[in-house]
């Protein structure tokens, strides 16, 4: 397998096929929480972009060239989470002060990502999944840019929900957890690029 | 202020008989507080693995919940995240080492979704709202009332999602061609169909859809009783709101 065709193969194994929400289950807070409008589902989406790709950088470095030679590998969660939660504050921080319009356009979402499964979980399946480091990052991006899909879409739909008229009951959040499971069975429907 | 307050089921606030009530009825983390909604929807395609998650999430819990009472007064407000954090995460690496010496085919099926319980906001949640207040007797109670609440909610949803998609019941074929009942009783459940989707991921979002509704429809009944409902969450971590650039900041 030649590297640049596995790179695409991952590319769209992780964006479509696997997509991190409607498949994996993962980062459903944000997807529920902030998908009311377009708008900010496409800002969510940028940061978390953003933050995934660096976050499965920096792991998979560390991983690689502290972890390993120090046969410490089981230390993993613990050594990703922290890295994670310090990397989100610190790009919060690089933001506000030298990148004002990306931090404008990001900041409010940063703080909520710290804790979001989807960063943990693509760090530690690129473990699982002995990816390189090359590899680990196509698969944070592919991994990010799939949840900013599908957010994106569950906002566009949401807002034309928000005229219809809904039984009392299905009101709020039960109404958008149907809406995301008609998009996990229309995203089965990419499982035969596999 | 009088110190018998009364919490869950009229018992006495506090004492550890009471927090576990209260734990697993009247604030059942999945259906009264929607709390940990990743877990409840990846692992519950069949009810042991819910039931094997939700063990899991107990024993983290419990144990978290109690060194992070008993460490209370020595850890600095500022610090008190990360501190959680890696004590969270190393009562979780334990889990996860046991599970893979001793049940290493749970463990594949449970995949990454173990190692992610560090962010199971049910744990963290507990941890910064009742165990860095109480004592560790209760907190230690609270942290088993919760997950065995969190426990029997996934099983449950694990059992129905397994019974309608798959038709067994902790993996004894029930309904469908293939059931274990013998006679007529049995030639009326083979007639039945499994519904794939159920086991499939576009069954979880179904499942928990209609069981929010339901708890949405239960909390509008209470409403109406004149009950009070504050308790009751419409939608957990999934409600956060962030200030939108253009509005106005400090609103939240």
């Amino acid at each position: 397998m030649s590297t640049i065709s596995g790179l695409l193969g991952i590319l769209i194994m992780s964006s479509l096929i696997n997509n991190v929400v409607l498949s994996q289950f993962l980062g459903l807070c944000p997807f529920l929480g902030v998908s009311k409008k377009v708008d900010s589902a496409v800002g969510m989406g940028g940061a978390i972009v953003f933050v995934i790709t660096l976050a499965s950088a920096v792991c998979g470095l560390l991983y690689k060239f502290i972890l390993l030679p120090l046969d410490l590998t089981y230390l993993n969660t613990i050594v990703f989470i922290l890295i994670i939660a310090m990397l989100v504050q610190f790009v919060e921080m690089f933001l506000k002060k030298f990148v004002k319009p990306l931090y404008e356009s990001l900041g409010v979402y940063l703080p909520l990502i710290t804790t979001n499964c989807a960063v943990l979980g693509v760090a530690l399946l690129n473990v699982s999944d002995e990816y390189n480091i090359i590899q680990g990052i196509v698969n944070g991006f592919a991994t990010a840019v799939g949840f900013t899909i599908s957010i994106t879409i569950l906002a566009g739909i949401r807002e034309k929900i928000a005229y219809n008229d809904i039984p009392e009951s299905w009101k709020g959040t039960p109404i958008v957890v149907i809406t995301a499971g008609l998009m996990a069975i229309a995203f089965t429907g990419f499982s035969v690029l596999r | 202020m009088d110190n018998r307050r009364k919490g869950a089921l009229g018992l006495a606030a506090d004492t550890p008989l009471e927090r576990f009530f209260n734990g697993v009825i009247t604030e059942n983390p999945t259906t009264v507080l929607v709390l940990g909604m990743c877990p409840t929807l990846a692992v519950t395609t069949s009810a042991i693995n819910g039931l094997s998650m939700g063990l899991a999430t107990t024993f983290v819990l419990a144990l978290s919940n109690l060194v992070i009472s008993l460490l209370r007064k020595v850890i600095p407000d500022t610090v008190r995240i990360p501190s959680f954090i890696v004590v969270i995460a190393s009562f979780v690496t334990l889990v996860q080492l046991l599970m893979a010496a001793y049940l290493p085919d749970l463990n594949e099926a449970l995949g990454v979704y173990i190692p992610l319980i560090v962010v199971n906001c049910i744990i963290f949640g507990r941890a910064e709202s009742y165990a860095s207040k109480h004592g560790a007797v209760p907190a230690f109670f609270d942290g088993i009332g919760m997950g065995l609440g969190f426990t029997m909610s996934i099983t449950i949803i694990g059992l129905v999602r397994e019974l309608i998609g798959a038709g067994t019941v902790f993996g004894i074929q029930l309904l469908g061609e293939d059931t274990i009942v013998g006679g007529a009783v049995g030639s009326v459940l083979a007639l039945y169909t499994p519904v794939s989707i159920f086991v499939l991921q576009a069954g979880a979002f179904l499942v928990l859809g209609t069981l929010m509704a339901l708890m949405n429809r239960i909390r509008r009944k209470q409403e109406e009783k004149g009950k009070d409902v504050s308790k009751y969450k419409s939608g957990g971590c999934m409600n956060v709101d962030p200030v939108l650039p253009g509005e106005k900041e400090g609103d939240k």
